[in-house]
This record gives C-alpha cells, sequence and structure tokens, in this order.
C-alpha cells in the first residue's frame, strides 16, 4: 500500500473538503498518529460538515458531533462513560476556531478544569469558515474577512488573536502545544504525545484556509512554512504550564507571508500600507522574543 | 416500606436504585437538594457512579449526550432557566435517539424572576422529541423514573425523557413514598443494552448532518417512536403495577369522571387539590371529575377521547402559556375534542407559585358552566381595571 493511502485508513478518501484544506490534512495526521482506538467529538464546522453528509461518513472511528459550541462537554461525559466501563479509548475533541476560542469556551474552560483525560484539537483557520469568513477571536490583527472588511475607515480585524494555548495552560494542563499542518512529523508527534498524557491536553493547529485567506490551494503548506518562518506562528510545547520546546527560525520579513493571501491585500493595494504593515512586523517581534525563536547565523 | 421522605430525596434515592452510570448535573434551584443527595451517595459509595460536576446546565446535558452515546446510563435534573439553557441538546439527544432520563423539578421562567412552581419549562419544550410525564405526588415522582427509563431504553422507543414534578409544591415536602428495593428495581429496570455506541471495535457515527433528501424522514422516525411510547408506556406502567401494586397502566388517570357534567383536565400537583375539590363538589350534589394527564409527550389523543365523550363541559387548567395563544394542555384538548362540539374552557392558573385552593377550583367550575373561560384566573384586581 503506498504511503498516501494508508494515511486515508482512518480519515477516509471521498469527504467534500476544498482542495488544498488544511483541515482535511489535519484530521488525517491526528487519526494517523492517535490510532484507531480514538473516539473523535467534532464540533459544528467545516470539518463535521465536509466529512459526514449523510448517508457517508469519512470517519473509520467511531465520531459523535452534536452542536458547535459543546465538544468539551460531550468529550467529558464520553470520558466518563468510558472510565465507568473501564474501556481505554482515547477521546479526541475537535473543533475549529470559532467552536474552540469563542462559543465552546465555556465547555472547554469547565471540561479543563475538571481534569477530563482528553485531548482538545482545535484546527485553527483563523475565521469563521463554514458560515463564509466571518472574523472569530483567532482572526489575525487587519486580516480582512466579511464581517472585519477592510475599507475606507478599516484595515480589517482591529484586534490581535487571543492567546488561547496560555488560558488552558493557566487551567493547569499537563500539555499543550503548537503545531502546523505545514509539518507533519512534527504535528503527529504532539498529538501521539497529547493522547498519550493523562489528563486534559491541548493542541492548536496552524490551518491555512485557501478559501478564506484567498490563496491557491496548492500552496497550502507554503504558506503554512510562512506563519512559521515570519514569527506569526510560533510552534511550541508547554508541559506544566512551562515552554519546554519551540521551533527555531531565521526570520524572514511578516510580508512575504502577508503578500500571498487576498485577506491581507489591502496592506499592498492600491498603495502600501508601512504603517500597519509594521504593526504586524512587532507582532512577530514579540512573538520571537516571547519565545526565543530566533536563529542568529553568524555572518 | 413507607417512609417520610423530601420529595427530592424520594427523587434521588430513585434515581440511584435505576443504577445510572454517570450523572451530570448543575445546581439550580429547586433542583439542588436532588443532585446533593446523589453527590452524597456518590461519595459514600452507595451508588457506583460517575459524577461530573459541569459548568452550566447546557454541559450537563451535553455530557449525559456523550455520556449516553458512549454505552452508559444517564442522569440529570434541571428546571426553568437551567432547561431553558439546555434547549440545543435537548432537541439534539431526541434526534440521536438517546434514552436520556431528567428529572424536571418544574419552575417559571423569568423575566420577572421566579423560583416558584408552574409547568413552562417543560411545556416550552413540548416540541423536543422528549417524553414528559407529570407526577402528582411524591411516590408517583418516585416511580415515574423507573418508567421513565424502561422506556426510554426499550429499543422500539429510544427517546428521552422528562420526568416532571413540581418545585417546591412537591420537591420540597415531606411525604411517605414506598420505596421498591434494589433487587426490585434492578429487575423491573435491567442493565442499560444501549442499541448503538461509540466503540473503537464497531466504529459508527453520530450526528451526521441530513441534506433536504434525508432530514424529513429522520423526523418522522421521532414521531413514529412518539407512537409506539403510546403503547409501551402503558405496557410498562401495567409491569409496574403487577410486580409494586400501584397502577400506573394509563397515559391518563381518571377520577370520578364516569358520570360527570364537568371535566377538570390537570396536570401534576393541582391535580391533588382538584381531586379534593371534586369530593366536595359532589357532596354537593355536583357531577364533576377530573381527567389527570400523566403524560404529555406522547400526547394521549385516544384516552381523553374517550375519557371526555360523556361530559358536556371541560375546564382545563393550564399552568403555562402560550403567549399570544392559549394554555398548551387546551391546545391539546381542544385538538382531540374537534368536532365533537364539547366546549373546552381554558384557565391560565398557577402561574410563578401562585397558590391554588379548592374553593379557586369550585370557582373554575362554576365559570365553565357558565360557558365562560379562556381566561387568566386569579389575577390581582388592579391589572383588570
Amino acid at each position: 500500500m503506498r504511503e498516501d493511502e494508508a494515511a486515508c485508513v482512518l480519515f477516509d478518501a471521498g469527504h467534500r473538503a476544498c482542495g488544498g484544506c488544511a483541515a482535511a490534512m489535519a484530521a488525517r495526521l491526528i487519526l494517523d498518529a492517535a490510532g484507531k482506538d480514538t473516539i473523535v467529538v467534532s464540533s459544528t464546522g467545516c470539518m463535521e460538515v465536509f466529512s459526514t453528509p449523510y448517508p457517508e461518513t469519512a470517519w473509520n472511528v467511531p465520531w459523535i458531533h452534536s452542536l458547535f459550541e459543546n465538544n468539551s462537554a460531550v468529550a467529558s461525559g464520553i470520558e466518563a462513560s468510558l472510565k465507568k466501563q473501564g474501556r481505554k479509548e482515547k477521546v479526541i475533541a475537535l473543533g475549529g476556531d470559532g467552536a474552540t476560542f469563542d462559543i465552546g469556551i465555556l465547555c472547554l474552560s469547565g471540561a479543563f478544569e475538571r481534569g477530563h483525560d482528553f485531548t482538545y484539537i482545535c484546527y485553527d483557520n483563523e475565521a469563521y469558515m463554514n458560515t463564509g469568513i466571518q472574523r472569530s477571536g483567532a482572526t489575525p490583527y487587519d486580516a480582512s474577512t466579511t464581517t472585519s472588511p477592510a475599507g475606507k475607515c478599516s484595515f480589517g480585524n482591529k484586534r490581535p488573536k487571543k492567546d488561547l494555548p496560555a488560558i488552558l495552560a493557566a487551567h493547569g494542563a499537563p500539555y499543550v502545544a503548537t503545531a502546523s499542518i505545514a509539518y507533519p512529523p512534527d504535528l503527529k508527534k504532539k498529538v501521539e504525545k497529547a493522547v498519550n498524557t493523562p489528563g486534559p491536553c491541548y493542541i492548536q493547529i496552524h490551518a491555512p484556509c485557501c478559501t478564506g485567506w484567498g490563496f491557491e490551494g496548492e500552496k497550502t503548506i507554503a504558506i503554512g512554512k510562512l506563519a512559521i518562518e515570519t514569527g506569526l506562528w510560533v510552534n511550541y510545547e508547554m508541559e506544566e504550564g512551562k515552554v519546554t520546546k519551540v521551533k527555531k527560525v531565521v526570520r524572514k520579513p511578516v510580508e512575504e507571508y502577508l503578500k500571498e493571501q487576498k485577506r491581507f491585500r489591502h496592506l499592498f493595494k492600491p498603495k502600501r500600507n508601512d504603517a500597519e504593515i509594521a504593526k504586524i512586523q512587532a507582532i512577530a517581534d514579540r512573538n520571537a522574543e516571547k519565545f526565543g525563536i530566533d536563529i542568529n547565523l553568524k555572518k | 416500606m413507607l417512609e417520610i421522605m423530601e420529595g427530592s430525596h424520594a427523587v434521588a434515592e430513585s434515581v440511584g436504585l435505576c443504577r445510572p452510570q454517570v450523572i451530570a448535573a448543575y445546581p439550580i434551584t429547586p433542583q439542588t437538594h436532588i443532585v446533593e443527595a446523589l453527590a452524597e451517595m456518590v461519595a459514600n459509595c452507595t451508588i457506583d457512579a460517575e459524577y461530573i460536576t459541569v459548568e452550566s446546565e447546557f454541559s450537563a446535558l451535553s455530557a449525559c449526550l456523550g455520556a449516553s452515546a458512549a454505552g452508559s446510563r444517564v442522569y440529570s435534573a434541571t428546571t426553568s432557566q437551567g432547561l431553558a439553557l439546555m434547549f440545543e441538546v435537548c432537541f439534539n439527544c431526541a434526534g440521536m435517539r438517546l434514552p436520556v432520563v431528567m428529572t424536571i423539578v418544574n419552575r417559571a421562567l423569568g423575566a420577572p424572576l421566579s423560583i416558584w412552581n408552574d409547568h413552562q419549562d417543560s411545556v416550552s419544550l413540548r416540541d423536543s422529541g422528549w417524553m414528559q410525564l407529570y407526577a402528582e405526588d411524591n411516590q408517583e415522582a418516585t416511580d415515574l423514573h423507573y418508567i421513565a427509563y424502561r422506556v426510554s431504553e426499550d429499543h422500539r422507543v429510544l427517546l428521552p425523557s422528562f420526568v416532571c414534578f413540581d418545585g417546591f409544591i412537591l420537591s420540597h415536602t415531606y411525604e411517605p413514598v414506598d420505596m421498591i428495593t434494589q433487587e426490585q428495581a434492578d429487575s423491573y429496570v435491567p442493565a442499560f443494552k444501549p442499541y448503538h455506541r461509540l466503540d473503537a471495535d464497531d466504529p459508527i457515527s453520530f450526528g451526521l448532518f441530513a441534506s433536504p433528501d434525508y432530514y424529513m424522514e429522520f423526523r418522522y422516525a421521532i414521531d413514529q417512536a412518539m407512537n409506539q411510547a403510546r403503547s409501551v408506556l402503558p405496557e410498562a406502567g401495567r409491569v409496574f403495577s403487577e410486580m409494586f401494586g400501584r397502577d400506573y397502566s394509563g397515559l391518563v388517570e381518571e377520577y370520578r369522571l364516569e358520570d360527570a357534567d364537568c371535566a377538570i383536565v390537570a396536570m401534576g400537583s393541582i391535580c391533588g387539590t382538584v381531586k379534593d375539590a371534586v369530593d366536595e363538589m359532589r357532596n354537593d350534589g355536583k357531577k364533576v371529575g377530573l381527567l389527570k394527564l400523566r403524560a404529555f409527550r406522547p400526547f394521549p389523543v385516544k384516552e381523553v377521547q374517550k375519557a371526555l365523550s360523556g361530559v358536556s363541559t371541560v375546564a382545563v387548567l393550564d399552568k403555562n402559556i402560550s403567549l399570544g395563544s392559549k394554555g398548551a394542555v387546551a391546545l391539546e384538548i381542544r385538538d382531540a375534542l374537534y368536532g365533537s362540539q364539547i366546549p373546552v374552557h381554558d384557565y391560565i392558573i398557577a402561574l410563578g407559585g401562585r397558590d391554588v385552593r379548592r374553593k379557586d377550583i369550585a370557582a373554575v367550575v362554576a365559570s365553565a358552566e357558565a360557558g365562560k373561560g379562556d381566561i387568566f384566573y386569579g389575577l390581582r384586581e388592579e391589572v383588570l381595571k
């Protein structure tokens, strides 16, 4: 069997995701790492809709979807149920950034505080994509979405991303990590670690959305890499609240990432907006300083 | 053996006898005594359940949904605002055909805030696909839990159930209650056998999305299950009465209705007051009777038609109001009696805990017999000026 076919065993081919969808790639990688003894709880969103049009399903592991905002609570119940029955399946709750950062944060916080043994994985495509690209608490500064459009008196989304990994680490989560579909082996290693760590673990996966961000589907991985290389996305691990591992890079200027995407086009056309680009560069610089990601090449 | 117990504690004990494997609940007045009692049972290993102290009612029912889908018998209890917060999840449990049993300690809905009793909370969920059973007293409240588990989990039905009993009026009142033994409970409510469950050895998907080509058939299937419940509920009630001597074989209960001219229709604890009022009126030579609805969902259309076929007037006591229309019970009764020419008078009564006495029942009957009705009964006079 070819390797790519093998990867389709648990999250099957034939789903309705857009070509180049990072969320679909994430689902394959997650299940590849977690294995068949996994119960997946999806929130409402792109992933749920493109993978389960009745009477079909792409999931070859037990899978449940209830509502938009309750995957953590449903996962809590499943975990308790398995515990009571003496069963050993792993529980993974999967949600987009809208479900995770915004509407589901109450359930998420409750489940982490109670310490259920499950892994929450957010595929973060930085806006409500299923409803047509509206801003969420995960939308980055200045990104133009349909509810934070760039206009004559707007540069797009007015706020930076919510720091959700820090919020969940503050709940006492034993393992919190960020990952990117552009780095599959790293992503899989983190999923494996999370599902094998007792207690509530969180992974936030950078999942570039070609439809919502405005780039060609074949560039998904390249865009994911640029986010890391510019310092606008940092891949790191936190154990017991402390950062233990960070992906270091030789940083590129943020505009190399921004200019590839329609959602930031207003920063370059009709004329280049140096002041706003500088603000985004400052966000990357703060990330670099906070996590120490810079590799300084000796000249 | 008869014991004097608080209603909430009696309900908690009967729930414990049903051996729920996962309990998830959030405290809210007047439900708290139930979930406190269950927490105590878990803490003392009197029952062997996972108890999830969730951060909201929304999560309570969501956790029950997940636990049930994973194959455990589950339990929750709530009321009023808590039930309103569960709205979405209620429809989901029914749609996924998960046999969750939940006690509703009936309470009014805000605004204005009220912690006191009426039926607006559960009645507002009448279209959610949950069976709804209403208890007249604490004995019935405990017994209906055994019946609810048995019927909900029956593979001919597979629908969730509300067991409704009136906040404070029953939940905080001490009454003699006959508790069955664990052995008896085990034989009446056998171990949960899920029809489907989340299982890595046999992976299935729950909660898919349905296009317009498929959605209606799912709704039809739920309605069909409700129709099944119309016969499975009485069947479970008959078995219960054979085993324990208390008769719940009817979706309705008739009280002195045989030769009645005027029938009062009601649900819940008010039926006790009505029975006393009926006795008094009977002593005065008035031919009055009560039709008590034990099940509101499924609605017992045939039983209502049969019970009311000989009466000349019906007075419905509605502890709820579908604002802009009528009380929900009266709407159902009128539908059931359509074409019969029997006048159905609706009385919105006892909202937000307003007390109802025997003389109020007599006044309602007098009003119905005078051809009046469709009113809020017992309003403060100043609002009528």
